[in-house]
């Protein structure tokens, strides 16, 4: 096949799998800039997914899904924000709680509903995104290079792939242009010069894992009503993990997540379409390698050769005010 | 004696009587739980086919982790469960073990063998199935290049692929064959999304049937090709109904025969090696209403001929468990 075409075909592979981990990302981001350290993005999407099947499945409309995963990973949200925020426990053992009670949770109620083992029944229809077409897209698809730019890499996909990759540039003025974002950073730095300032340390926390809470609901929604058609138990398979190596990649930056997020897409896809690379026919490498690739390059940031991560000062720990 | 002791001697009968009476058979479902459309739907079916017939009750547990593979087996067989079926190769380990502290109790496990006298062990030959479906994908594939979407790297796995792909060669020489493997970890067998995307992936590469023996994976390979208009073909159990019409045939590998023969042999199965194919009715496809208009006379007659073929010796399917290769990939 035509290497060109081969090549437009890799990138929207890696497209279509880097919204989930951008959406998880950029939430991750949000937490962890408050000072929240949140092990809990999986058990987020998971609970998202399944919400977001069940509103789209019981109503047909797939916006409604939308809507009802964020108010699922918003109730997760908070209540790891109670466990972490208001009580001050420890952030990963209530990440992972938030964890086990998605897992354990989506199944059984699946179970008792549906009576399908924990799967919800298969959406079709409009209870499903389906791809959009951008103007214009069939008309330039002959035109060499730019055609398959556009109409192939650039339209067709489902809608929450535009509001994922729109959500970076909002998420970089929140975070640097406005006051929220200034006090946000500040509280995951350095909660008690916020505090001294006279700002709430505990509301702009929570106010971070409200955002939190809604970007995991758009993740775990895309998953469930976008990608598959309808919920599987343990659907997210890892991914809010892959989106914390990916937080951490990206140095706790919204452009680099993106950056970030998409080599991750990447890789995966790389692994998808070519299970084994052969390199002029002397190695082959195995597509464990390539799948094992993301954790690999956040390892090797760690170890700072690429650059230093250095996380928000205050991540993980709970603000006990006059310490 | 006192009040104490009596109290304990009673409860002891009792526990004594009620395993003595607890003879039903049990099974255990593999992580992809029982309602994965495919492989342990099947067994479930097969054990609720007894249920019904004979009026019996089983005990059943859906594993959710590894480490449960071994409790749930001695909690079946201290509980006095009998036979014990268990779907699936990863219990091997575990049966070795359980099989030899239990000698009074029958166990049989599916799709794998475990060399213990109360060990029933059932295999199923995939590979004359897969070929068979692999004669059908040539016949309907228009484009000449045909996908595979595998769940967990594992040798069992690679003999669908391989006896996939010597079928697809049979039926087309000059075709192109596609594989994938969802995962290294048993995870691969409950992605959907991950089935959904590379299936995307084979029809970019020119793949308009793909065969799918993934488990809950498979679920996302035959929705995305439903979705792209191309062809399916689903595996273990009959899937043909999940999308009419693009499902081309389904792999039956009737583990619902198993699991009702060893529940209706009940205490007094009998142990062994067990080996279920095309020729005893253990291995078959699917034609119903739901494929009847894509699986045109011409598919069916190749496909006819192919199995006649493998039942009368005159075609020979490689099994890629027996020595580890394949020699058509």
């Amino acid at each position: 096949m035509d290497s060109f075409v081969q090549l437009i075909l890799t990138l929207d592979m890696s497209i279509r799998l880097s919204v989930v981990l951008l959406l998880a990302c950029l939430a991750g981001l949000f937490s962890e800039r408050s000072g929240i350290v949140d092990i809990g993005l999986e058990g987020k999407m998971l609970v998202a997914a399944f919400f977001a099947a069940v509103g789209a499945y019981e109503t047909g409309n797939a916006w409604v899904g939308v809507m009802a995963g964020c108010a699922a990973a918003l109730v997760f949200s908070m209540i790891h924000g109670l466990a972490s925020i208001t009580y001050r426990g420890n952030q990963l053992i209530s990440g992972v709680a938030v964890n086990f009670l998605a897992s354990g949770m989506t199944v059984v109620l699946g179970n008792a509903w549906y009576k399908k083992g924990g799967q919800t029944p298969t959406l079709s229809g409009n209870a499903r995104f389906h791809d959009i077409t951008l103007p214009f897209a069939d008309a330039l698809s002959d035109v060499p290079l730019i055609g398959p730019i556009y109409s192939d890499l650039l339209s067709g996909h489902k809608p929450l792939v535009y509001l994922a990759f729109l959500i970076v540039p909002l998420s970089w003025w929140v975070l640097y242009r406005t006051r929220f974002g200034l006090r946000l950073r500040a509280v995951g730095e350095n909660p008690a010069s916020v505090d001294t300032a006279g700002i709430s340390v505990v509301k702009l926390r929570y106010q971070a894992l409200i955002i939190t809470g809604i970007l995991c609901g758009l993740a775990g929604a895309y998953l469930s009503t976008a990608q598959a058609a309808g919920f599987g138990k343990e659907m997210t398979a890892g991914r809010g993990y892959i989106a914390l190596a990916a937080l951490i990649f990206a140095k706790w930056r919204p452009w680099y997540a993106m950056g970030a997020c998409l080599l991750f897409g990447l890789l995966e896809a790389i692994s998808n379409l070519y299970p084994s690379i052969n390199i002029f026919g002397l190695v082959t490498i195995p597509v464990q390698f390539t799948q094992a690739l993301p954790y690999i390059l956040t390892v090797v940031i760690l170890a700072g050769f690429v650059g230093k991560a250095i996380p928000p000062r205050a991540g993980g720990e709970p603000y006990v005010k006059e310490q | 004696m006192t009040l104490m002791q009596k109290f304990l001697g009673a409860a002891a009968t009792l526990a004594i009587t009620a395993s003595a009476v607890a003879a039903d058979p049990a099974i255990i479902f593999d992580l992809g739980g029982k309602f994965d459309k495919s492989f342990n739907q099947a067994a479930f079916a097969g054990a609720t086919k007894w249920a019904e017939e004979t009026g019996g009750s089983f005990r059943e547990i859906e594993l959710t982790s590894e480490a449960q593979r071994e409790q749930a087996l001695r909690r079946f067989a201290e509980a006095g469960s009998n036979p014990i079926v268990m779907t699936g190769f990863a219990f091997a380990t575990a049966l070795e073990q359980v099989a030899a502290d239990f000698p009074d109790t029958k166990f049989a496990i599916i799709d794998m063998v475990v060399d213990q006298p109360n060990v029933r062990s059932v295999v199923f030959n995939e590979h004359e199935g897969s070929y068979l479906v692999g004669v059908a994908a040539a016949k309907a594939s228009k484009s000449g290049t045909v996908g595979f979407v595998g769940g967990m790297d594992i040798p069992l796995i690679r003999k669908f692929a391989c006896g996939y792909v010597q079928g697809v060669k049979a039926a087309n020489p000059n075709a192109t064959v596609i594989q994938n493997m969802t995962g290294t970890t048993p995870a691969a067998w409950n992605d959907p999304v991950k089935g959904a995307e590379l299936t995307k992936a084979q029809i970019g590469q020119g793949a308009d049937v793909v065969y799918a023996a993934a488990g809950g994976t498979g679920v996302g390979v035959l929705q995305t090709a439903a979705d792209e208009g191309i062809f399916s073909i689903g595996v273990d159990s009959n899937q043909n109904y999940l999308h009419p019409g693009s499902v081309l045939t389904s792999m039956l590998k009737r583990v619902d025969v198993a699991v009702y023969d060893a529940f209706t042999e009940g205490a007094a199965l009998t142990t062994g090696f067990n080996v279920l194919g095309i020729s005893n009715g253990g291995i078959d496809y699917a034609v119903d209403d739901n494929n009847a208009a894509v699986f045109t006379a011409d598919i069916a007659a190749a496909v006819e001929a192919a199995k006649a073929g493998i039942m009368d010796g005159s075609i020979k399917v490689h099994d890629y468990m027996s020595d580890s290769s394949c020699p058509v990939m």
